[in-house]
Formats: structure tokens, sequence, C-alpha cells
């Protein structure tokens, strides 16, 4: 018993969510028929994917990987994202809010409106269109509240929403992945991940990123605490005052609603250490969208979101 | 190899919180968050600007860091268990915040499902004299059945102006609960979760000797540390490669839910009960030469057993059952049907099951059986025999959680129809206390 323990203790924190990914991953193989795996090239989709590879290889992976496209993109992200998916030789799926917007599926009221709650209708016209009955998403717990409160296996229904009063218990690592016709699960494999977790992982496993996780020079101009980068989709306006910073993304979405970070982190350590001190929230540091209203996240995923 | 960050080789502990409802569970837990830096400025900026909030001016009310959604914070309630995570320089814990809601008893048997110590909160100002409310029976007697340590933290002390002779007499009122399911708390603490006295830090009452709440949690015993060291693989799927190599090669991919396997040993395929030796722990990273509760990996044998999902690989001493008696919590709205077969899943293993007798069920306020009990509905606690289609492995879930539960699924709502935990298998096979020479080969 004595070696138990011992034997047992020798697993850190790190490896046993690293375990914990990796089976989660393995179950959603074993359970579902056609799986995908949502890849945007940002910082928790490309943990995801190299625990994907952890559990999977030297087998192909048991399914493709998706990526639901705003086309307000940083093109470093996107040029990442194609890469990784070359490098693995794995079938990247790409769903477009444009093609919505042209079906007439997404209405926005004007162009430069955030593509971001738009996802949700592009990412449900996916599944129809694959059938898809699993996706797996990089989402954690520690980044919002509603998020807290989700299942690792979290069903949606046949109109892809979210209800969350009626979340079906979870118990021990018996999930329950049943389906009825046109209902599918959004799996969240990194849910007992936190914002240091994964760039304590990222730093284990000398994971390539792409560059604006690292501190760099940018033209920014500052929106109350939220500091803008200034896009060609996001233009400085006539009066705004653009300075030249060194920042870094803490989390990449759609550009009109993520703003960087003041950093000089070159590294994961360095982020790490900076995390430490930080006194914002990862998605309250760089999110918009978040706070339009305290509830935003909770009625986005009621509709679809992730 | 790598040592850049403390949080690599800090272990975890995965605590809940129980309490009946206004018992201050959200604010203790908003405490430990805010104490432990574990709550960002907007964060702190969001609950004091919230629409809902119920503290005084001028303070945050800390109950709303864990009042996630907009329907809770409309009414006032936690309507279901959230995650909430923060570390100190000792550990990283996860917490499972159960709402006290009697109602809501599958929460609390969800959130307790993956805790190691379950908090257990009684609002002393509203006790004294009365004794303890039936929900804080409940809720250590749920604990006991899922096997977690319980920590009795009395809270609201301040209110009470931090009187000795209330703590003593809530404690010996918890006693006597605990002796009836012999349950041996780790601690009892006087706290303020409001204040903060002797969460995070010493406080108020002179008389307590004992430790803050935190540092408690911090010296907890991980569980593994009291289980057996008896081996559990259940198999998650089978994994091919070099299928052009006439050597073409398959493992069992699947995760160590109990004790620990090196390579050379010899383990046993359930229900099949045939025997193989581990030839390769295969990982992305490399081979190892053995691997331990709570990793994930994928094991090469000696031979070929036609095995797949939902077979167990184990130590000699596993044994199967068709039978079992077990604890059951009913989760489902829908109650349950005599005869009606349930869909049962244990490790990777789905079968089909019927519910074949009621021993008893526990009737809530003194959690006494009631034999002639019929019925079995949502939040119910009962003794059940349970018989499968295919063989379970007979495992207690004293000795070992993750293969000694099951869940039960309605096979036409796919709702999860309730949580089991086996006390006992009828007819195990192979019978008898196995030599284990026999298997030595």
């Amino acid at each position: 018993m004595t070696v138990t323990a011992k034997a047992a203790s020798a697993l850190s924190h790190l490896d046993r969510l690293e375990s914990e990914a990796i089976h989660i991953l393995r179950e959603v193989a074993a359970a579902f028929d056609r799986p995908a795996l949502l890849f945007s090239g940002g910082k928790d989709s490309a943990v995801l994917l190299r625990l994907a590879e952890k559990a999977f290889r030297p087998e192909p992976l048991p399914f493709p990987l998706l990526h639901v496209d705003t086309g307000h993109n940083f093109p470093e992200v996107i040029a990442f994202r194609d890469q990784r998916a070359a490098e693995l030789g794995e079938r990247l799926i790409v769903a477009k809010v444009e093609d919505s917007i042209a079906r007439g599926t997404v209405r926005l009221r004007k162009e430069t409106d955030s593509r971001n709650a738009a996802q949700a209708v592009t990412l449900l016209e996916a599944i129809a269109e694959h059938q898809f009955d699993a996706l797996l998403g990089g989402a954690r717990r520690d980044e919002e509240k509603a998020r807290a409160k989700e299942r690792i296996f979290s069903h949606r229904d046949e109109f892809g929403q979210w209800n969350p009063k009626a979340q079906r218990p979870e118990l021990w690592s018996l999930y329950n992945t049943r389906l009825h016709p046109g209902e599918n699960m959004r799996v969240f494999p990194l849910s007992n991940w936190t914002e240091r977790d994964i760039w304590t992982y990222i730093h284990r496993e000398r994971m390539a990123l792409p560059s604006l996780y690292y501190a760099h020079e940018r033209e920014i101009v500052r929106r109350g605490e939220l500091l803008m980068p200034v896009t060609e989709i996001t233009p400085a306006g006539e009066n705004d005052s653009v300075e030249r910073v060194s920042v870094r993304f803490r989390t990449v979405g759609d550009i009109t609603c993520t703003a960087p970070v003041a950093s000089v982190a070159r590294n994961p350590l360095q982020i790490i250490a900076e995390t430490e001190f930080a006194d914002l929230s990862e998605r309250g540091a760089t999110r918009m969208d978040d706070q339009a209203s305290e509830a935003s996240m909770e009625r986005r995923k009621k509709e679809g979101y992730f | 190899m790598f040592d850049g960050s403390p949080a690599e080789g800090r272990d975890v502990l995965r605590f809940m919180t129980a309490g009946s409802v206004d018992d201050g569970k959200s604010t203790l837990i908003g405490r430990l968050l805010y104490d432990s830096k574990g709550l960002m400025r907007d964060q702190i900026a969001a609950i004091s600007k919230a629409k809902h909030a119920r503290a005084d001016e001028g303070e945050i009310d800390l109950a709303l860091v864990t009042d996630g959604l907009e329907s809770e914070r409309e009414q006032g309630i936690t309507i279901d268990v959230a995650y909430r995570y923060f570390s100190t320089p000792k550990r990283a814990f996860v917490i499972a915040d159960a709402p006290g809601h009697e109602q809501y008893t599958r929460n609390m048997v969800t959130a307790a499902s993956t805790a190691e110590v379950a908090i257990i909160l009684i609002d002393a100002s509203r006790i004294i004299g009365k004794g303890l409310k039936s929900q804080t029976r409940r809720h250590a007697a749920i604990a006991k059945l899922m096997g977690l340590d319980v920590i009795v933290a009395v809270n609201k002390m301040d209110l009470l102006d931090w009187s000795r002779a209330a703590f003593e007499e809530i404690r010996e009122g918890f006693e006597r609960i605990a002796r009836t399911l012999d349950l041996q708390p780790l601690a009892y603490v006087p706290i303020s979760a409001k204040s903060g006295d002797n969460v995070a830090r010493r406080g108020a009452a002179d008389w307590y000797q004992g430790p803050p709440l935190l540092d408690i949690l911090e010296s907890a015993p991980p569980r593994e540390t009291k289980l057996t060291a008896a081996f559990r693989f259940p198999i998650q799927r089978v994994a091919r490669w070099g299928e052009t190599d006439p050597g073409a090669r398959r493992g069992y991919a699947g995760r160590v839910e109990s004790g620990f396997v090196k390579v050379g040993d010899t383990v046993t395929a359930a229900p099949s009960l045939l025997p193989a030796i581990v030839r390769e722990i295969r990982t992305f990273d490399g081979a190892l030469d053995a691997a331990v509760t709570g990793q994930s990996v994928t094991l090469v044998l000696d031979r070929d057993l036609d095995l797949a999902r939902g077979d167990t690989l184990a130590s000699a001493d596993v044994q199967t059952a068709k039978s079992v008696t077990a604890d059951l919590c009913w989760l489902d709205t829908q109650a349950w049907q005599r005869g009606r077969r349930y869909l049962l899943r244990q490790g990777t293993r789905t079968t089909h099951a019927v519910i074949e007798q009621i021993h008893f069920v526990r009737e809530v306020t003194e959690l006494a059986a009631v034999s002639d009990a019929t019925e079995l509905k949502l939040n119910d606690i009962a003794s059940v025999r349970v018989k499968a289609l295919d063989a379970l492995i007979a495992d207690r879930f004293d000795d070992a959680p993750a293969t000694g539960a099951f869940v039960l699924i309605d096979p036409v709502t796919h709702q999860t129809a309730a949580a089991g935990m086996i006390r006992e298998a009828h007819d195990p096979q192979p019978r008898g206390p196995l030599a284990e020479e026999s298997y030595e080969i």
C-alpha cells in the first residue's frame, strides 16, 4: 500500500491534467461516430491538439480539425493554424462566417460589427453539413462564470442549445455520451486547466505558438483600461491618439473584440511570472464581448456558442 | 526535468462544500478565493456592480463570485455545481460548489464524485438550541457514502460573539451524527466566512487552538494513500499501428484507475479472467517502466487475448459478478419503475441492468432505513440489488472507487438516472481466495 501512495504522489498536478485530457479525448473517439476538434490556432486549442497527438499517435487522429473563421483574423494565427494542420497531416475544415453572411443566415448591422456571436450560427451550420455528433473544444472552467458550471461532456439539443438548468449529472469519469438523433455533444478536455496550467504546459512541451502571444511592439489606442490594436479592420478614429507599446495577447479571438495587454514577456516562463502579478483575469483584460453584460457568455452558450 | 514553475511539482486537492441554503457556502468560497488572491480585480468589480448584490453598501458580496448564472442571480440561489480553482504555494485546489437545497441532492452527489474532502458548513447562528438541520445529516451521510473525508466548518461565529459553548454544542451534535455513520471528521473549525476569521488566517476565537481552514486543506491526506494497491485499467480503445508490417501490433489505450503496473507484470483480463504479461507501456513521450494511478498509457501484452473497449486489465485479485448490492442515489426526475431496464456504465463497459430488489431507502431526517420502500425517486438514497446482463468488476467502492462505482442511464430519455456504489458482490468469480502463485508465469 505504501508503494501505491508513493507512486501516486509521483504524478504532478500537470501530469494528472494531461492524463485526464487524454482520457477524455479517447472517450470521444470511442463513443462518437463523427467527432471534430475545434482548432483556431489559439493557445488553448494548440494545447488541445497537442494532447490529441498524445492520445492517438502513431495512429492518425480519429477526427478532423474544424475552425469557425470569423474572417476578422490576425494573419499569423491563420498561418500557424494551417502550418500545424499540415505538419500533422490532418484534415482541416474551415467554416466561414462570411459564407453564412452570404447565405443570409448571419446578419450584422454594419460590416465592422463583432462577428464573435455570429460564430454560433456558422458552427451549427457546419455541424449540420458534416453531421458532427461531438465537438472537442479548448474552453476552460476558470475562464468565465457560465463555463464554471458546464459539464465536461455538455449536451446540446437539436437546436444546438445549452440548457444550464437541465444538465445531466456528471459523476466520476463515467461520462454519459448518449445522444438522440440531431443532438450533439460539446466536450471540453481542458475544463480543469487554469491559464497558468496552460502556460506551464506550453513551456514543458516546448510548444510553438503564434508570435503575438509574446511581447512585441504594436500600435494601439486606449479605450478605458483596454488597449485596442490598430488594424485594417479596427483602424484608429480621427481623434484617437495612437501609441506604440510593447504588448502581448492573452487571448486571441475575433480581431474586433480582442485586446492585448502591456507586457515584456518573451517566453512562457516570463508570462507565468507576469500572470502571477496580474490583477485582471484573462478575459477581463482582453475581451470586449464579455463586458457587454454580466450574462453575455451564458446567453451566447444557450444559443449554441462553444 | 522541468522546475521553472512551482505549479509543476505541487499536488492537487479536490474538495467540495456542502451546507443548507444561506449557511454561507458561496461566501466561504468567495473568501477562500479572495484571500488566496484567486480573484482578479475585474471579477471583484463585476460582483460589486452586479444587479442583485445583497451586501451592505461598500462591501463586496463574496457569494456572487460563485453564483454564475443569470437565473441564479435573479433568484439569489445556486442551482448547479460550479467548479473553481485556486492555489497556494503548497497545493493546487479544485472546489466543487454544490447547492444546499434538498431538491438538488443530485448535485451534491455529482460534486462529491470528483472530490476527496467535503467541507460541511453549519450556520451556528441558526442552530443554537434547535439541533442540527436534517440537511446537515444528509450531507454527512452522502459524504460517508461517497468516501470523502469531512471537515466541519461552523460558520457565522461572529454573530454569536465567538461563543465557545455554542461551538461545542454544535460539535457534540455533529459527533452524534458522525458516530451513527461511522464517520471521523478530520477537523472542526469555528469560522466567519464573511470576516475571514479562521478561514485563511487565524482569527477572533482565542480559545480555538487548531489551524485555520486553509491550513487543514493544505495538509489533508490525498485519497490514493488510503486505497488498496489493486491494479485496474479499463480499456478505452484498441490502438493499432504498423498495419503493413507483418508484426502489426495492437495496444490497449486507457487510464490506470487504481494501483500501478510495471513491464513484466502478469495481468488478468476481466471479465474473461485470462492472464497475460505486460510487454510494453507506451506513451507519446516514449516507453515507461511503470504507470501509476491517474496515468493515461497504452499497454502492449505478450499475447493476443482479443480484448476490446469495456474489458479491464487488472491484478490477479480481480473478481467479477453479475449481481451486486449497491448504494444508489437516484438522480432523475423520472422515478424508478420495477422491471425497467437501464444502461449500466462501469469503467468503460456499458451493459444492461435491472434493479431486482430494494433492500431499504434512507429517509431524509434520521437517515434510518425504511425497508418496506417500493419506489425510488429523485434524491432518494437506497440500498439495492442490481443484476447486470454482463459480468461486472466485483470491486467494493471503498477499496477502488473508480471501478466500484457505476451510473445507470435511462435507455429511452438518455438521462443519467442514478449513481451507484458497490458494497458487496454476489457469487463472485473466480470463487474463494485466489492463490497468487497460480497466476505466476
